[in-house]
């Protein structure tokens, strides 16, 4: 039985700039990637949803505040909820913590530089639906680029709900955290751009690993509900 | 009636721009010490009274101007 293409969602917010290469990058991982319009509402035919980088609404006011009352940020709320598979990157991940599917919030980088680089980070948990190609400790490069990506946890965060963090902290992230998972582990954030790095023609392939994690599980989804 | 919502970096949230102003009058010859950057929002509210326009504009601030894990705010309103 030849194995299902599992479908995938991309949000695209007015401002969205790295949807077409998750898009690009999920197909070529083997899922079936689906464009969505912020307008959306219903997401019930899908085994997981991304949103992705970019500055939705001119990320007026804080960055992914405004993103926050779209119509189809109401629906990944509700998918989520539901267990949904959600994984949000760079304004991806500040969309799910303005929405409070994600504990703490991203800030203006500590040196007011937007960096744009490879950065090597730590998997710290590696048995999550987005990390499970990955081996604990194991290193990663995989690039970031953003001016507001200060990482700052709420009170008393839970140190199993940190899923990376960087080697070398590039914007002053509280304790070097990199990415981060819900209690439930179905949604995850990073401010590291995966769908940028999955062809070592672009200087490494280390993002396939979390975007083919992301395939895998949602492929799960995908036969269960079939 | 008139109201102004005035948003600060929480004590003990690290303000890059805070430092880069403080910084920056340094170099004015302006001894200053902790500065910090916040923001103004001022919009005209409907409202029965002062009262009324205050709840409105601090829900407000509680859904959307300000976010409680790093930031403080204070509401001013005027007829």
């Amino acid at each position: 039985m030849a194995m299902p293409r599992p479908r995938i969602g991309v949000v695209t917010y007015p401002g969205s700039q790295d949807d077409r290469d998750a898009l690009w990058a999920l197909a070529a991982l083997d899922a079936e990637a689906v464009p969505v319009w912020h307008e959306k509402r219903d997401l019930s035919r899908l085994d997981a949803v991304v949103l992705p980088g970019g500055f939705s609404y001119g990320d007026y006011l804080r960055c992914g505040a405004i993103a926050r009352f779209s119509p189809a940020t109401a629906a990944v709320c509700e998918f989520a909820e539901a267990g949904g598979l959600v994984l949000g990157i760079c304004n991806g991940f500040q969309i799910l913590c303005e929405a409070g599917l994600l504990p703490g919030a991203l800030l203006r980088n500590e040196t007011l530089r937007f960096v744009c680089r490879d950065a090597r980070l730590r998997v710290e948990r590696n048995l999550l639906p987005f990390t499970s190609r990955c081996t604990a400790g194991q290193l990663l490069v995989i690039p970031v680029k953003h001016g507001d990506g200060r990482y700052v946890p709420p009170p008393g965060l839970d140190p199993a709900q940190v899923v990376l963090r960087y080697v070398d902290n590039p914007n002053g992230s509280i304790d070097g955290i990199a990415g981060v998972c819900n209690e439930a582990g179905n949604v995850m954030g990073l401010m590291p751009h995966p769908e940028h790095a999955v062809d070592p023609l672009l200087g490494s392939d280390h993002g396939a690993l979390i975007l083919a994690s992301l395939v895998d599980s949602a492929r799960r989804h995908a036969l269960a509900a079939a | 009636m008139r109201a102004t919502v005035l948003v600060r970096p929480k004590p003990g949230i690290l303000d890059p721009q805070g430092e880069a102003v403080g910084s920056a009058l340094g170099h004015l010859g302006f001894e200053v010490r902790d500065a910090r950057v916040g923001k103004v929002i001022d919009f005209e509210v409907d409202a029965t009274n002062a009262a009324d326009a205050k709840a409105k504009v601090e829900r407000m601030c509680e859904q959307l101007l300000a976010n409680p894990l790093i930031e403080s705010y204070e509401i001013e309103v005027t007829a």
